[in-house]
């Protein structure tokens, strides 16, 4: 197997054992990056000359004997909405084209410190808003397993980069699905944490009571290591929590006996492929097999997450987007008369259509008259969709559905009807609504396109969802395959 | 507040509602633009109707899905971005300060 084709932990393996040098696996995938970028496009910046130095600065620490992170030497793509000092961040926007951050993102801190290798900053839907990557300001990333289909959004350069081989892991971020959901697509592992569980300190803000940063792998164990990477308190994000942070790996015993499972009807009726669905029984099956005990439930709210979401996220975004005034930083247009032109036009050449559109749905539902009927309303369902998982979590460890509704979509078949775009988000929402930890791992194919498994657990329950991933992915091939390119 | 709220919602945004919220949101759209959102806002707007069957009579609203409130640090003073960084990537700048079009009248 090609290097560019290893897990991480596999490639950490060979790094420990001194088989192969930090900079030799750098070059790999900087490698794989120039023969597979002109079909995937899953990189803005690709951050050859940094990669390089900071593949050499580890060989160098482990030659001087230090003792080294499991993520060291392994190169790894940013989501482009995660601060990086000095290398351009864009949240593939025009309005932030040229932006260089004076600040790193904690996330990005924690994997500089750990000697981690970051061979750039990938495509996103603009400011993560998005389910296929194709409201990119800049261009469309295409999925590995089908180059004329979206690799899903709005982390889909994330996934496609994975997928493709042109990064060993990567990190995206989740605030209605947008890890879980490209993970599905391109048939690689993703998890969105706890609410709390990630900095958000240095993510460029989307809607902040939903966004989370989350590990896109190869498969199980690489996310559980990723993850102890990245989490942990920090002091400057308010909404951080102080709680230990395990070895996420060491949950990986692969014994799921007696674990109850909630297979919820409703994530089955919501415009449910039949071959997805068919995928996600077999694999609930599977876990059966394995031991678990998985039981038909109920979440009553489901059919209300969507448009609950389609309130609160556009009104927090309309809140957060804000800041992009052409004041002190980003695109400033030249056409400014007074100041109130200066803003209007900065961000009328600035932000594209989805993002204009959830900019003006967030002021309608907060203006005046209607923040009773719309956005207090929506806090309230939000209440009713969290209740909801607090009752099934009291007798099930985990609640098992489908990731997403479909595979993979054709690039250009839903970009103008974005209600059939939203759809795909549907499974989910809710975790996000909830705070709670969820996760899509590949459990199949249709048609060549990948299927997702999504499991979601309790808030801080990572252990339990990465148990029984690891669980059912040991005992299948789905995490072996690769797509031809 | 209690109950369900009732409002008399306009099922139909009309242009003049969007160019209102528009100068809220401070966009500057096209007409083409206004006609195209006006089309966009009004489907995602009949989702919204359905959670006005939903009785939420004394459901305490959610803002976030932690148990945090009233997250403070020590009011200690400590290191801030300095001038430079900040006006790193400034449109314009002179003297550390940020040079904008002219906001009063004189």
């Amino acid at each position: 197997m090609e290097l560019f084709e290893l897990t991480a932990f596999e490639l950490s393996n060979k790094l420990s054992a001194g088989e192969v040098s930090a900079r030799e696996v750098t070059e790999a995938f900087l490698n794989r990056i120039s023969s597979v970028e002109d079909n995937v496009q899953a990189y803005v910046t690709v951050t050859k000359d940094e990669a390089l130095k900071q593949a050499d600065a580890v060989d160098e620490a482990r030659k001087a004997g230090e003792k080294l992170s499991p993520i060291a030497g392994i190169p790894l793509a940013l989501k482009d909405n995660m601060c990086t000092t000095g290398v351009e961040t864009t949240c593939s926007s025009k309005i932030l084209r040229g932006f260089l951050p004076p600040y790193n993102a904690t996330v990005v801190e924690k994997l500089n410190d750990a000697g981690a290798v970051v061979t750039g900053k990938v495509n996103l839907d603009e400011f993560a808003m998005g389910s296929s990557t194709e409201n990119s300001g800049f261009f469309t990333t295409h999925n590995p397993w089908d180059l004329s289909a979206v690799p899903g959004g709005s982390s889909g350069g994330s996934t496609a980069a994975v997928a493709a081989g042109e990064a060993a892991w990567a990190l995206g971020s989740d605030t209605g699905g947008s890890i879980r959901q490209p993970a599905a697509f391109c048939g690689v592992v993703g998890l969105k944490p706890t609410y709390g569980r990630v900095s958000r300190y240095g993510l460029i803000a989307f809607a902040s009571s939903l966004d989370q940063i989350g590990p896109i792998t190869r498969d199980v164990r690489d996310a559980a290591t990723l993850l102890t990477a990245i989490s942990g308190y920090d002091p400057r994000d308010s909404t951080s929590v102080n709680l230990e942070v395990p070895d996420y790996a060491r949950s990986l015993t692969g014994d799921i006996k007696g674990k109850r499972i909630g297979v919820p009807r409703e994530y089955f009726a919501q415009g449910v492929e039949g071959s997805v669905a068919d995928a996600v029984k077999a694999a609930i099956a599977k876990l059966t097999e394995l031991g678990a005990i998985a039981e038909e439930i109920s979440l009553p709210h489901s059919e209300y997450a969507l448009p609950t979401y389609y309130i609160l996220a556009p009104a927090e975004a309309s809140s957060n987007l804000a800041r992009y005034d052409g004041v002190r930083f980003g695109h400033r247009t030249a056409r400014a008369t007074n100041y109130v032109d200066l803003f209007e036009k900065t961000r009328e050449e600035g932000f594209g259509a989805e993002v204009k559109q959830r900019i003006m749905i967030g002021t309608y539902a907060l203006s005046a008259g209607y923040y009773d009927a719309f956005y207090i309303k929506a806090q309230q369902v939000r209440t009713l969709i969290k209740r909801d998982f607090d009752t099934a979590f009291e007798k099930y460890d985990a609640i098992v559905s489908p990731t997403a509704p479909t595979v993979a979509f054709p690039i250009g078949e839903r970009s103008n009807d974005p209600l059939a775009m939203k759809l795909s988000d549907v499974l989910t929402i809710p975790a996000n609504m909830a705070g709670i930890p969820a996760i899509s791992i590949p459990c199949g194919f249709s048609n060549g396109l990948p299927i997702g498994l999504q499991i979601m657990a309790p808030a801080f329950a990572e252990e339990t969802l990465l148990q029984i991933a690891y669980a059912y992915e040991q005992s299948t091939e789905w995490h072996r395959q690769r797509p031809k390119l | 507040m209690g109950g369900i709220t009732t409002i008399i919602m306009s099922s139909q945004l009309s242009l003049e509602e969007i160019s209102k919220v528009g100068q809220l949101a401070r966009l500057q759209l096209t007409d083409d633009e206004k006609v195209a959102l006006t089309g966009h806002l009004n489907d995602i707007l009949q989702q919204f109707g359905r959670l006005q069957e939903l009785d939420t009579t004394g459901v305490p609203p959610t803002s976030h899905s932690l148990p945090l409130q009233n997250v403070f640090r020590d009011d200690v003073a400590a290191a801030s971005l300095p001038r430079d960084a900040a006006t790193l990537n400034a449109p314009e700048k002179r003297d550390g300060n940020f040079i904008v079009p002219q906001i009063m009248e004189d």
